[in-house]
């Protein structure tokens, strides 16, 4: 636990320091603990695990459109979990389920009962449908195509600038779309 | 979009980088103080006395009391924008205006005193100190909530609250600057019920606009 928290943190200080491969193999990295988690979570409030990829995705989004609020010099876990903990009380409390989610629900997750992703989350892609045609395509270029920002610019012929633009502003019109849901 | 598309996504993203929660909070301040300021010198203005006034230390006093609170709730406004942050370690800060209030009071009792405490306490300027510091704290608490929104506070009615607070120790700040009364006991019980009407707004208010 205590060698994965400083390579989390580790990580993240790689990312904010502005490396997007660090970044991406954090987001790689913790998403398998917060499934885990949003599982037991669901299960223990009764409802269909299956819509537990819906819940990481919040998470996700969350993380990144939050982490300026994480201090450089803090370990990483603690931030994340609370980050985790908030948005999935939340989701419960929107599946009508008041529940208790314990912090260490996601610190104590062991390695070997990490699942894999198994159902597709919906929530994320139907409010990509809602976006403004410019972002969505952006959104849509960059995430189910693959392409680079470079590739995306060229195609649209957009400025790479405009690309990074509605990027961002997709994202938080995403998240501001599911909180409000 | 299944996840790993998503992270794909955010990481693409990683480039942008959003301004510390204390900038943001700084700027709607500094765009809200304006608005406070119009409605402060349109309606009611500085004592005309004030210079003779700044020679009763219970004058300057009302001033350590409510900049006290004001900064006391920007720091806790500040260390709650984060996630994983508590209210423990860190509520002493809240206790320091009330400290400073309360050797107030202690330090008007040992001396003699021409009016008697009813009197003093009751003042001349109860209604207006209730009615004009929450609206003169409203603009400012608009501001913070709106800088705050840049945070991730675990529990929004508490960061809301706190929000309320900073608020209420502006707008009292440039009120004690009109108002006459100065005793300690005035400023306890008159300021400290405009700034929990404030304190309840921020309340309801940040429950929802500070969830993140």
């Amino acid at each position: 636990m205590r060698e994965r928290d400083d390579e989390w943190t580790g990580l993240m200080r790689s990312a904010i320091a502005g490396d997007s491969a660090a970044y991406h193999r954090l987001l790689k990295a913790v998403t398998p603990v917060l499934r885990a988690a949003a599982r037991r979570g669901l299960a223990r409030a009764g409802q269909p695990v299956d819509q537990s990829e819906d819940i990481v995705q919040d998470i996700l989004l969350a993380v990144h459109l939050k982490r300026h609020t994480w201090d450089v010099s803090a370990p990483f876990a603690p931030w994340l979990f609370a980050i985790a903990r908030n948005k999935l009380i939340d989701a419960l409390r929107r599946r009508g389920r008041r529940i208790f989610v314990d912090i260490d629900d996601f610190a104590e997750t062991l390695p070997g009962e990490m699942p894999a992703e198994t159902a597709s989350a919906s929530e994320v892609a139907a409010q990509l449908q809602t976006l403004p045609a410019r972002q969505r395509d952006v959104l849509q270029s960059i995430a189910v195509e693959s392409a680079s920002i470079k590739d995306t610019a060229a195609r649209f012929s957009m400025s790479e600038g405009a690309v990074r633009v509605a990027l961002h502003r997709g994202l938080t019109s995403l998240t501001a779309k599911l909180r409000e849901q | 979009m299944d996840t790993d598309q998503l992270i794909r996504t955010l990481a693409a993203d990683n480039s942008h980088r959003a301004r510390p929660v204390g900038f943001a909070l700084m700027l709607a301040l500094l765009a809200a103080a304006p608005v406070s300021l119009l409605m402060f010198f349109t309606e009611l203005g500085v004592r005309p006395d004030v210079m003779i006034a700044m020679r009763n230390p219970f004058f300057d006093l009302k001033f350590a009391v409510t900049l006290a609170l004001a900064i006391s709730g920007i720091a806790v406004s500040l260390h709650l924008s984060r996630p994983e942050a508590s209210l423990r370690g860190f509520g002493w800060w809240l206790l320091i205006p009330a400290g400073i209030l309360t050797a107030g009071i202690g330090g008007e009792m040992m001396m003699p005193q021409r009016l008697p405490m009813m009197t003093r306490l009751v003042g001349k300027n109860s209604w207006v100190c209730m009615t004009a510091i929450p609206a003169l704290s409203l603009p400012i608490l608009a501001g913070a909530l709106i800088g705050l929104r840049h945070g991730a506070p675990a529990r929004p009615a508490v960061a809301g609250a706190i929000a309320g607070l900073l608020s209420a120790g502006l707008a009292a700040t440039l009120y004690a600057s009109h108002c006459t009364d100065d005793s300690p006991l005035f400023v306890a019980t008159w300021y400290t019920i405009a700034t929990a009407l404030v304190t309840t707004i921020g309340a309801l208010v940040g429950s929802r606009l500070l969830k993140f």
